[in-house]
């Protein structure tokens, strides 16, 4: 049966096993003695770390650990006591008006810092990181404001938001004017071309930019203002500012009239707490607001 | 062997597996008249072509084939049934350059996210046809074929079954094509390396049953006293790859007619069960399975004994009995409870030098073989893929401790642990026995190509060196970003600032993807050339059959 008995390898000096399987040998090396106290070691750990926490389920319990660690409570205190710094660091906005943190070095500090990292959790993915705002949402760094950029305004609109769920909120609708049929494709190319020497871009060839006029006097100025420089209680955009939410291409303007845009913002009054709301309007006013 | 002509007839098994086809094609079109789901009804439609396909190939080899059964033995030496491996080394070759190629595409999405082209093209539906393409396809593949190659080699002993190997070789291929066109398709059961919906769940049961069936057959029929320690791996990862499908994907289908099902399982229990899967995926599938092709190749390639053999059994009991435990270490701080982080952790901590075994035995089999490194570049990538291993099982450990998990989970960090093992070790022991097999099976002198071997090794290297560490700095930069704060307690950085600083890794994530490609391509050409190469190989003196013992 032994066709292939043990034999002593030359270079390493060991004994094979003696078996063989299609010209593969194996040696009868000892398990090398760092590997196995390693093995050791990493054991013992897990029995110590066994008595210190939770780790062995029981019949409807199980052991729980020599200090009662859990991670929920863990996760619990590092939460509250956070809460605690961050309270602690902004207990003066809590009472303080708007006016009154404007006015004190120190809440604003406080408040823009809250403000920051709020804005960063909450407002960044339409407006940005920076509030530079992108397509169809408002750049808050412009200096433009569609519905006024004082403190108390801007509070106003985080709070109710626009257009959104709350009896306060900013409200007004711009009719689509090319869908609804109040004005003709031709009328609404007309007034687009209008709309762009508004914000001094050069109108198309060919198109009666006086008609625009007229066409513009006679449907938008109410809310635009005669002049075009808007009005914020209508949140009506300002159109000679050169900052444009949906873009100043002709056939952006011909959409915008055409179907309307009518953006929505949510109300964070129902979803953040009042200090917090402080804060953003703080940062958002920080940002580019005006008096 | 003298035996008398037999009238030809069809055997048992051919019949029978005509049956079981002709009555699965009809149930699939059955099922495909009936669905209301387009892309439910094209799956069916490719089940009713693949039955129909097999049924005409089984008569097409009843007309080619002798009346009698291939002989076991010729001349008192193994008839050994390499057709099967063949055909599963150029699948895992074909799959290997999808997977890939799928890949660097992602890469690129992620980096630049207006390449993601809806709905087909999305990061969404292309991240698991990349998993899954180079992990089940590729991987599957490499594992089916070395598996039955080394079964058979190290048993001296022709592959159990007649039609049974092409039924597993051709059933997990139809698999693959099923999953892999369903998640393009947007069907998915959403279970992270376990996307495919109840139907080809089931179909890969039956396959992998057959496999099982296959594996033993051939160790039954071994004709050495003892069985080899690769075909230990190789049984660990088909045992327990058929328990943990079972397990992850008990679901129940709306009905026939739907591709959709429920998983049984819900809440953190189905987080449990997917995660115990997720990992011993790692455990049995890409480290047992693949531990087993390095047991074979090194030493076989090497031409030195296995280092130790005492080494081989306590790390393989170590090693199997330990992984199934460390599961919860993918859900620490989660709602999965206290004691269960605890194991997974600890377990997983216990695991280093279980998995450390394989790495020793695997690197100090060269002892007295190092210089063949400097000549034998198929030898290095298979030591090299071993380094990677020893790297991974140690960085793996020291991720699933909770103090460290708090800041490399959910972040790149584990994308490039998951890579330095996906790429540096499996990837890389399977090119290397891919090199190995492929003169060996076509019966070549050598590979048409050392030095384009040499290419594929430094350039693959190159590739991953970037892909991990541009992950591993990319991962705990934005760990350290989401736990920073601010000195008045606020966190000082918002998701989307996070997400701009990874921007620069992900373009050289995607350069190292791009690399590892391109070496891969090398691989593709230099097996082409050897396998059309008309150079024979000098015919192989065998010894003669006899137990070794």
């Amino acid at each position: 049966m032994s066709t292939d008995p043990v034999q002593v390898d030359r270079i390493s000096g060991q004994t094979t096993t003696g078996h063989e399987w299609d010209g593969i040998r194996e040696l009868n090396t000892p398990l090398p003695r760092w590997w196995l106290w390693l093995f050791y070691l990493t054991i013992a750990f897990s029995f110590a770390y066994w008595i210190v926490y939770p780790a062995w389920p029981l019949a409807s319990s199980y052991t729980a650990g020599l200090f009662g660690y859990t991670n929920r409570g863990r996760v619990a205190e590092e939460l509250a006591a956070g809460q605690a710094a961050r309270m602690q660091a902004a207990a003066g906005l809590e009472t303080a008006t708007l006016a009154q943190i404007a006015a004190d070095p120190k809440l604003t500090e406080i408040a823009l810092a809250e403000g920051k990292a709020a804005f960063g959790d909450n407002c960044t993915p339409c407006h940005g990181s920076g509030g530079q705002g992108q397509r169809g949402y408002p750049n808050l760094t412009a200096g433009r404001w569609l519905w006024g950029g004082t403190l108390d305004q801007i509070h106003g609109t985080i709070t109710h938001g626009i257009r959104a769920d709350d009896p306060d909120t900013r409200a007004s609708a711009m009719p689509s004017f090319g869908k609804d049929g109040i004005l003709k494709p031709e009328e609404v190319r007309e007034v687009a071309n209008y709309v762009r020497t508004l914000g001094g871009l050069e109108p198309e060839q060919g198109v009666d930019v006086a008609a625009g006029k007229k066409i513009f006097a006679d449907n938008c100025s109410a809310c635009h203002g005669e002049d075009g420089k808007g009005n914020i209680d209508m949140g009506a955009p300002n159109l000679t500012t050169k900052v444009w939410q949906y873009g100043s291409d002709i056939s952006d303007l011909i959409y915008t009239i055409t179907y309307a845009r009518n953006s929505v913002m949510p109300a964070w009054g129902k979803r953040l707490d009042p200090v917090t709301i402080k804060s953003l309007a703080v940062y958002v006013h920080s940002l580019g607001g005006g008096t | 062997m003298q035996t008398v002509a037999q009238p030809k007839s069809l055997w048992g098994g051919e019949l029978g597996l005509i049956a079981v086809l002709g009555l699965l094609g009809l149930l699939c079109l059955f099922i495909a008249a009936r669905t209301i789901e387009p892309a439910y009804a094209f799956h069916m439609g490719l089940g009713v072509i693949a039955a129909a396909l097999s049924i005409f190939a089984i008569f097409q080899r009843y007309n080619a084939r002798p009346s009698e059964h291939p002989p076991l033995e010729i001349d008192g030496l193994p008839n050994y049934n390499f057709g099967p491996v063949k055909f599963l080394t150029l699948m895992a070759l074909f799959w290997g350059l999808a997977g890939m190629a799928v890949g660097v595409y992602i890469a690129f999405e992620l980096a630049f996210p207006d390449i993601n082209l809806a709905p087909w093209f999305n990061f969404g539906r292309l991240r698991p046809l990349h998993t899954s393409a180079v992990i089940f396809a590729f991987g599957g593949n490499v594992l089916l074929a070395t598996s039955f190659y080394v079964v058979q080699r190290t048993c001296r002993a022709r592959l159990a079954g007649d039609l049974a190997p092409w039924f597993v070789a051709l059933g997990y291929n139809f698999f693959i094509l099923i999953a892999g066109t369903g998640y393009l398709l947007g069907i998915t059961e959403s279970k992270e390396y376990a996307e495919p919906e109840w139907y080809a769940d089931l179909w890969l049961t039956v396959v992998w049953v057959v496999y099982l069936l296959v594996f033993l057959g051939t160790l039954y029929r071994r004709k050495e006293p003892h069985i080899f320690v690769a075909n230990w791996f190789y049984l660990a990862f088909i045992l327990t790859i058929a328990m943990l499908h079972l397990g992850n994907n008990a679901a129940v289908p709306v009905s026939m007619f739907s591709s959709k099902s429920y998983i049984v399982w819900s809440g953190v229990q189905d987080a449990m069960f997917q995660w115990w899967y997720g990992h011993n995926a790692v455990g049995f599938f890409l480290t047992a399975g693949f531990l087993a092709i390095m047991y074979y190749f090194v030493p076989k390639r090497a031409e030195r004994p296995i280092y130790s053999y005492r080494l081989s059994i306590i790390h393989f009991w170590s090693l199997i009995f330990l992984y199934i435990w460390a599961g919860p270490h993918h859900l620490h701080y989660t709602a999965l409870p206290d004691w269960a982080q605890t194991l997974g952790m600890t377990f997983s901590v216990m695991l280093w030098m279980p998995s450390w075994g394989g790495m020793i035995n695997g690197l100090l089999t060269l002892s007295g073989a190092w210089d063949k490194l400097r000549t034998d570049p198929v030898l290095r990538m298979l030591v090299v893929s071993v380094a990677f291993y020893g790297m991974s099982t140690f960085e793996g450990p020291a991720m699933s401790i909770k103090a460290v998990n708090s800041l490399s989970h959910y972040t790149d960090w584990t994308v490039g642990h998951v890579h330095s093992g996906a790429l540096g070790w499996v990837a890389f022991v399977s090119f290397g026995a891919i090199y190995c097999l492929v003169p060996w099976l076509w019966n070549k002198r050598d590979l048409y190509s050392l030095r384009l071997v040499s290419w594929h090794f430094w350039i693959a290297t190159l590739g991953i060196v970037l892909y991990i560490t541009s992950m591993w700095v990319s991962g705990i930069l934005q760990g350290l970003m989401w736990r920073s704060y601010t000195p008045q307690g606020y966190l000082e950085y918002s998701f989307i600032e996070t997400v701009a600083a990874m921007h620069p890794f992900y373009v050289i994530r995607a350069l190292g993807g791009t690399l590892f490609l391109l070496a891969y391509c090398l691989m593709l050409y230099n097996v082409y050339m050897t396998i059309t190469a008309s150079e024979r190989a000098a015919p192989v003196t065998q010894p003669s059959l006899q137990p070794a013992e």
